[in-house]
């Protein structure tokens, strides 16, 4: 029997406007933070989100989770389309998708302690579990590596690691579908975010939740990911599974990502190939036209005049699922080699 | 520690510099620490944040500091700049800059040192920049204060030096606040600040941590290249140890305040002796390893408040029990070096290969 995807994303557009004054001539303006971006995630598995910042990872993030509304496209959960839910159809839905943010200081709430925080979610959905809420809070502490008996304790009493693992705590504590984790272990030191890293990976074995693990950190993302889907000034350039993504990245920007990382291995970062991406990313106001890499991709200075037109006049789409959003992409291979 | 012997001592051809003071005839190393420690009164106690730091480094050389918050990484580079002057802080050891005792330097001879013979770049530049003057003055300020120039020829090196770290049409973007800038290009003006009187030492607290992986590339190519042609000294305060494998020459890991393992960046990475740099080693998921589990140091950094009798480790180590009669609870190790490769551990040398080997 085939399952359907736990969530599907179709087309999705997060579009804001750009305040010009009342009079100001030229019309609405906008920028497109998320520009058309599709993927699906299978049950128990999990999906990487890469990018540079301003890409629209983290808006991507937050539209699943419906902390934002989509000014296009669909969210399809469990077979729902949930992108125009509102009032009781939106507060039941909440149950399925859950967060974990970034900053375990900012996301706490300095003035709750523990248990609060934690059993917020179920008292705002009036959840009671069996045996009471505190007893199924404490579960969830133990569940996460912490104690019972810090139910009491307040979030300064935590170090960075602890306090990341009461943000797990809450978001598992409704038994959602869907975890969305926007860069859940950037903040933490190397030896915290494996601890915390492993936690995500077990509780995805116990519950089969299906995690969107959003990130910068591509070693991270190689590690937890099923699937990786990259984004580009709102787009989404490649996705395919983990390691055909990481052995054999076909797009010129995924490459010269992929490129970038500093290796933790002095001799192998020697050898690196390495493609450096010149300059910054473009105003997402004011995106280049065609491709939206185009102005940095080091593929595009090798082209021919006629090729070049293409980039610049032609938006490429992704072909298939797995192909890349690239008019050459064929050709970033040999430019690599050359590089070499 | 000293460093290996092997290596080139770069100290012969200081770089030319306009109009500046004559320096200080160098006997020593051009910079020596020695039992560098700061202790920061609190009213819950006495925090420990630097515990008797030992290193030297010559012109032309890359040190990276590294160590997870709270090793103390960014404290001891504050000592170095002085910037520790004025606060609560107790600043106790030496730290030989071109025979100057950086320490107990009064804070007029400081300021002839900061910028013009020691510049820094911080980890955020959004906060480093001032908001209200522009990108261009805020550079020319640290020329104008150390060369006797007009502000003219003071805007000139700026836009040279602007030019020179890769902002795109720089006499344009002189004239630019911070807030028109990006985050690289924020990186780049405060690398240009830091440059413009051609520092011999650069000290770079985590100078690419807020920065995209593209850009943070871009950044350590920069360093690298401006640093070959001025032949200066680099200190390099990351908790990356990617970026510590592609820039550095030698590497000095930090942990509760006390150096813990130090040497060339070769023997650090593969020939590794202590078990807190093996962990960390082992917790970092590559690019190359697979999906399995990882390898995680149990437990928690040491309060700097009550730091361990023993080893400062010894709580997180897995090995402390192989060193026998609780050696490592109730005694501190001493740092031991061996053709540059120095450690802070009371277990043996063959009895670190065999873990080494075992993982």
């Amino acid at each position: 029997m085939e399952q359907q995807p736990i969530l599907q994303v179709e087309n999705l557009q997060k579009h804001f406007p750009i305040k010009t004054g009342l009079f100001a001539p030229g019309g609405k303006r906008t920028v497109k933070a998320v520009d058309g971006v599709s993927f699906s995630l299978e049950r128990g598995t999990t999906l990487g989100l890469v990018g540079e910042s301003g890409c629209g990872k983290s808006t991507t993030g937050r539209m699943i989770a419906r902390l934002m509304d989509p000014t296009g496209g669909r969210i399809v959960v469990d077979g729902v389309d949930i992108s125009q839910l509102g009032g009781r159809d939106l507060y039941h839905f909440r149950r399925k998708v859950q967060m974990i943010f970034q900053d375990p200081f900012a996301s706490l709430n300095p003035r709750q302690s523990i248990g609060t925080a934690i059993s917020a979610p179920m008292v705002a959905q009036r959840i009671t579990p069996q045996g009471g809420l505190k007893n199924r809070v404490k579960e969830l502490l133990e569940q996460v590596g912490l104690k019972a008996e810090h139910y009491n304790r307040f979030p300064h009493e935590f170090s960075g690691g602890q306090r990341q693992r009461v943000g797990i705590a809450r978001a598992i504590s409704l038994n959602p579908s869907v975890i969305v984790c926007d860069e859940p272990v950037s903040a933490l030191d190397v030896s915290v975010q494996a601890q915390v890293v492993n936690l995500l990976q077990e509780i995805q074995q116990d519950t089969g939740v299906s995690y969107i693990f959003i990130a910068h950190d591509l070693s991270v993302v190689r590690h937890i990911s099923d699937q990786v889907a990259v984004m580009y000034l709102g787009k989404m350039v490649e996705q395919g599974s983990r390691d055909e993504l990481f052995d054999n990245p076909r797009h010129p920007y995924t490459r010269a990502l992929l490129s970038a990382v500093p290796l933790p291995d002095p001799r192998q970062a020697r050898a690196q190939e390495k493609i450096r991406l010149r300059g910054d990313l473009p105003s997402p106001a004011n995106p280049p036209s065609g491709c939206v890499f185009r102005t940095r991709c080091p593929l595009f200075t090798t082209l021919g005049e006629e090729q070049k037109q293409r980039c610049v006049g032609e938006v490429p789409v992704q072909a298939a699922a797995g192909s890349p959003a690239c008019h050459h992409s064929t050709l970033a291979g040999a430019l690599a080699a050359g590089v070499q | 520690m000293t460093q290996p012997q092997t290596r080139p001592t770069a100290v012969a051809a200081p770089a030319p510099k306009p109009a500046s003071a004559p320096r200080a005839v160098m006997t020593g190393a051009f910079l020596e620490v020695r039992n560098l420690s700061v202790k920061f009164p609190t009213d819950d106690g006495v925090v420990s944040a630097v515990n008797g730091m030992d290193f030297t480094l010559e012109r032309g050389q890359t040190l990276g500091i590294v160590g997870e918050s709270g090793s103390g990484k960014s404290v001891t580079s504050q000592a170095l700049m002085g910037l520790l002057k004025g606060t609560s802080a107790q600043v106790t050891g030496e730290a030989l800059f071109q025979g100057k005792d950086l320490v107990t330097l009064p804070e007029a001879g400081m300021r002839q040192l900061r910028g013009r013979n020691i510049g820094m770049i911080f980890q955020d530049p959004l906060s480093a920049l001032h908001p209200f003057y522009t990108v261009g003055h805020q550079i020319a300020e640290a020329y104008l204060v150390h060369n006797k120039a007009t502000k003219k020829q003071a805007r000139a090196a700026a836009v040279d030096m602007l030019g020179r770290v890769g902002i795109p049409s720089p006499d344009m973007r002189f004239d630019e606040y911070p807030h028109h800038f990006s985050g690289g290009m924020r990186q780049r003006a405060m690398i240009a600040m830091a440059l413009i009187c051609e520092p011999e030492l650069l000290i770079a607290d985590e100078p690419t941590t807020a920065l995209d992986v593209t850009v943070q590339a871009q950044i350590l190519d920069l360093m690298s290249e401006l640093q070959q042609e001025t032949n200066s000294a680099l200190i390099l305060i990351t908790h990356d140890l990617g970026v510590v494998a592609e820039v550095c020459d030698d590497v000095l890991v930090m942990y509760g305040g006390q150096c813990v393992e130090s040497g060339p960046v070769d023997e650090i990475f593969y020939n590794t002796r202590h078990p807190y740099t093996l962990g960390l080693l082992n917790s970092m998921p590559t690019l190359t390893t697979g999906s399995g589990k990882l390898n995680p140091i149990p437990g928690q950094p040491p309060s700097l408040l009550a730091l361990p009798q023993g080893c400062i480790f010894s709580a997180r180590c897995e090995y402390a029990a192989l060193a026998g009669d609780g050696v490592c609870e109730s005694q501190r190790p001493q740092f031991t070096s061996e053709d540059g490769h120095g450690t802070r551990c009371h277990l043996s040398g063959p009895q670190i290969l065999s873990i080494r080997n075992s993982r």
